[in-house]
C-alpha cells in the first residue's frame, strides 16, 4: 500500500478544468509508460455515453468551467467523439489528448472545421515519444511513429497546429539535442510550426514495471503545502469524469478513495493528498493541463488594492 | 459620462507610448490607467517612466515590473520552450541592467489591482487576472461562464486586464464586461506594425473602443538595432508578426499568426 495518514487536504477552489475519460482505458496501443495502463485489452474503465458526457459538460458549464479535456485511453476510439467535442466547444476551450493514429483526412477535416467555427480554441495534443521511428516505437509500439506523425501532419496542413506531447525519456544533458531533433523531424514531415509540450515521466502505472516508484513514505504533508501555490495541484482546480463516477484527478484513477462521487456536484469535496502519486503533482506542478505549470504566479488576492 | 484611457504592455516601447499619450491628450479623458509591464522587449527601459509620470498615468504592477522591483531571476512568463526562454532571458537581462534603481523601486510601490466605482458600475483593473498577476486571459480560452465567475468572485461589473498582448472585449450582458486592453509596446501578431489601447466610456451603458496607434516603428527598430537587441524582436516591430515567446499562445491565436 502506498497510503499514509498525515496527508494535507486540498479544497476544490474552482472547477477550472473538466477532464472527461471518454474512452475509458481503451486504447489501440499499449505504451511502455502509460500511467493508467490503457490498452486494447484494458477494461477497468469503459466508454462514456453521449448523455453522460453532455451531463458533465452542462454541470461544469454551470460552475464556470474554464477548459474541457477529452482523454482516455484513446478518445478517437469513441464513435461520438466529434459530437461531444462540438458540444464542449460551445461551453469552453477544448483539448483532445490522442495518440494521433486514428486522425484520418476525414477526421482532420471535421476537427479543422470545428476549430474554425468555434469561438474557443480547439487543441489536439498528439503524443510522440521520439523523433525517430526507432526512439518512438521502442516506447509506443511498432509502426506507431509513422502513423501518429501522419495524423499530426494532417492537422497541421489544415492550420490546426497540433500540440506535440512528449514524455521526457532522455537525460537532461541531451535536452537541447532531443528538442532540436523533434523540431527537425516535425518540420521535415510538414508540421513546420511545431508546438512541443514536454512532460516528465511519471512513476505510475505501466512505467512502474520499468523504473523504481516513489519512496514508500513519501506523501504531501501540511508542511510541504505551507507557502506552496495550491493552484499548481490539479485537485484544487480539476475533476475527472468517467463511466464509473468522478475522480479527483486523472493520475489517481486506480485509487478507489480518489473516487469522490457519481456527479460533479457531489465531487466538490476537499481531498487528502495521501498518495505517493500526489507528490509527483506537488513536485512537477499540474502538468496535465495545456498551460505551463511553471506559471506559478503571484497570487494578487492578498495584495492591497488601490482605489 | 466618464471616460478612461487604458493602456497595457508598454514593453519599453517609448515611441509608441509617446504616440499613444499624445492621442489620449487630444481626447476628453477623465483618467489614464496603465495595467502594467512597463519594461521588456524594447530599448532604453528608463525612457517610459518620465512619459508616464508627466502624463499623470495611474500605473499598476505587471509581472515584469514585479520581477524587476523584487530582483527576481526572470520575468515570470513561465516559458518552458528553450528558444522562448533564450529570448525571454535576453530581454529580461537587458531590461534589468538598463532600468535605474530609482525606477525599479518605483515599480515596487505600484498596486497590483485597482478598484473604481463610476455611477454604480464597479470596475476592477489588474494585469493578468483577478487571481494571478501572470494568468493569461486570451480571447479563445476565456469562456463566458468562466468570466462571469471571475466577475462574481471579484465583486466587479467590469474587469480590465492586459498581459497577453492581444486585445479583446466580451459583453456578457447585464452591464457586465471583460476587456483585455491589448498592448502599446508590441503589435498584436496581425501582420501590421500598429499597436492598440482602449477607451472605456461609462454613462448609462459601458462602451469599449479600441484605438490603433501608428507610430514611427522604423525609428524604434533603429533604437533596438543600436542597443543590439535581437533581430527577431526588431522583425516583430517591423512586420507585426510575433517571432518569439509563442508557446503560450492558444491554438486559435497561434494559427492566426505567421510563426
Amino acid at each position: 500500500m502506498d497510503t499514509v495518514t498525515s496527508a494535507a487536504a486540498v479544497e476544490l477552489r474552482h472547477l477550472d478544468n473538466l477532464w472527461i475519460q471518454v474512452s475509458g482505458t481503451r486504447c489501440n496501443i499499449e505504451c511502455r509508460h502509460c500511467f493508467n495502463r490503457s490498452g486494447p485489452r484494458e477494461s477497468s474503465f469503459g466508454l462514456m455515453t453521449l448523455d453522460e458526457v453532455d451531463g458533465a459538460i452542462a454541470a461544469a458549464a454551470a460552475r464556470g468551467v474554464r477548459e474541457i479535456y477529452f482523454t482516455g485511453g484513446e478518445p478517437f476510439l469513441h464513435a461520438q467523439l466529434m459530437e461531444m467535442v462540438a458540444r464542449a466547444l460551445t461551453v469552453a476551450p477544448t483539448t483532445v489528448l490522442t495518440n494521433g493514429m486514428l486522425i484520418s483526412d476525414r477526421i482532420a477535416d471535421t476537427l479543422a472545421a470545428l476549430a474554425t467555427e468555434a469561438r474557443y480554441s480547439l487543441e489536439v495534443r498528439v503524443s510522440l515519444d521520439g523523433y525517430t521511428e526507432e526512439m518512438n516505437d521502442a516506447i509506443r509500439g511498432r509502426g506507431v511513429f509513422q502513423s501518429a506523425l501522419a495524423g499530426a501532419v494532417r492537422l497541421a496542413r489544415r492550420n490546426l497546429l497540433p500540440l506535440i506531447t512528449v514524455v521526457r525519456t532522455w537525460d537532461d544533458a541531451d535536452e537541447l539535442g532531443v528538442l532540436a531533433g523533434f523540431a527537425r523531424a516535425l518540420t521535415d514531415a510538414g508540421c513546420d510550426r511545431a508546438r512541443l509540450k514536454v512532460l516528465p515521466a511519471l512513476p505510475l502505472g505501466r512505467e512502474l514495471a520499468r523504473v523504481a516508484g516513489l519512496q514508500r513514505d513519501e506523501c504531501v504533508t501540511a508542511t510541504m503545502l505551507a507557502g506552496f501555490d495550491r493552484d499548481l495541484l490539479m485537485c484544487s482546480n480539476s475533476r475527472l469524469v468517467t463511466d464509473r463516477g468522478v475522480w479527483v484527478c486523472p493520475l489517481l484513477v486506480d485509487q478507489p478513495d480518489a473516487r469522490l462521487g457519481t456527479t460533479l456536484e457531489d465531487a466538490a469535496s476537499s481531498y487528502e493528498l495521501r498518495h505517493q502519486t500526489c507528490v509527483t503533482c506537488w513536485r512537477y506542478g499540474a502538468i496535465c493541463g495545456n498551460v505551463s505549470p511553471q506559471i506559478e504566479g503571484l497570487d494578487i488576492a492578498a495584495a492591497p488594492e488601490a482605489r | 459620462m466618464t471616460r478612461f484611457a487604458l493602456i497595457g504592455g508598454i514593453y519599453s516601447n517609448w515611441r509608441a507610448l509617446d504616440a499613444a499619450l499624445s492621442d489620449i491628450a487630444r481626447r476628453r479623458i477623465d483618467a489614464t490607467f496603465c495595467l502594467g509591464d512597463l519594461g521588456a522587449f524594447g530599448p532604453y527601459p528608463d525612457r517610459v517612466f518620465p512619459l508616464l509620470q508627466q502624463a499623470g498615468v495611474l500605473c499598476l504592477q505587471g509581472n515584469y515590473d514585479n520581477s524587476l522591483a523584487t530582483g527576481l531571476a526572470d520575468c515570470q512568463c513561465g516559458y518552458i520552450d528553450p528558444r522562448d526562454n533564450y529570448f525571454a532571458r535576453l530581454s529580461y537581462d537587458y531590461t534589468f541592467r538598463n532600468t535605474s534603481p530609482v525606477h525599479k523601486a518605483w515599480l515596487g510601490t505600484l498596486p497590483m489591482s485597482r478598484r473604481l466605482e463610476v455611477n454604480g458600475t464597479r470596475l476592477l483593473l489588474c494585469h493578468g487576472s483577478p487571481r494571478k498577476i501572470n494568468e493569461f486571459l486570451w480571447e479563445s480560452t476565456s469562456p463566458d461562464g468562466f468570466l462571469r465567475y471571475l466577475l462574481d468572485d471579484a465583486d466587479a461589473d467590469v474587469l480590465c486586464v492586459t498581459h497577453t498582448g492581444i486585445k479583446w472585449h466580451r459583453d456578457l450582458g447585464g452591464g457586465r464586461h471583460v476587456v483585455n486592453v491589448g498592448a502599446v509596446g508590441r503589435p498584436e501578431n496581425d501582420g501590421t506594425p500598429r499597436v492598440w489601447y482602449a477607451l472605456l466610456t461609462i454613462g448609462g451603458t459601458v462602451n469599449v473602443e479600441f484605438i490603433p496607434i501608428h507610430y514611427d516603428h522604423e525609428a524604434l527598430a533603429a533604437d533596438m538595432h543600436t542597443e543590439r537587441l535581437p533581430g527577431e524582436f526588431i522583425e516583430t516591430i517591423r512586420s507585426g508578426w510575433w517571432t518569439t515567446c509563442l508557446e503560450v499562445l492558444p491554438q486559435k491565436e497561434r494559427a492566426r499568426g505567421r510563426f
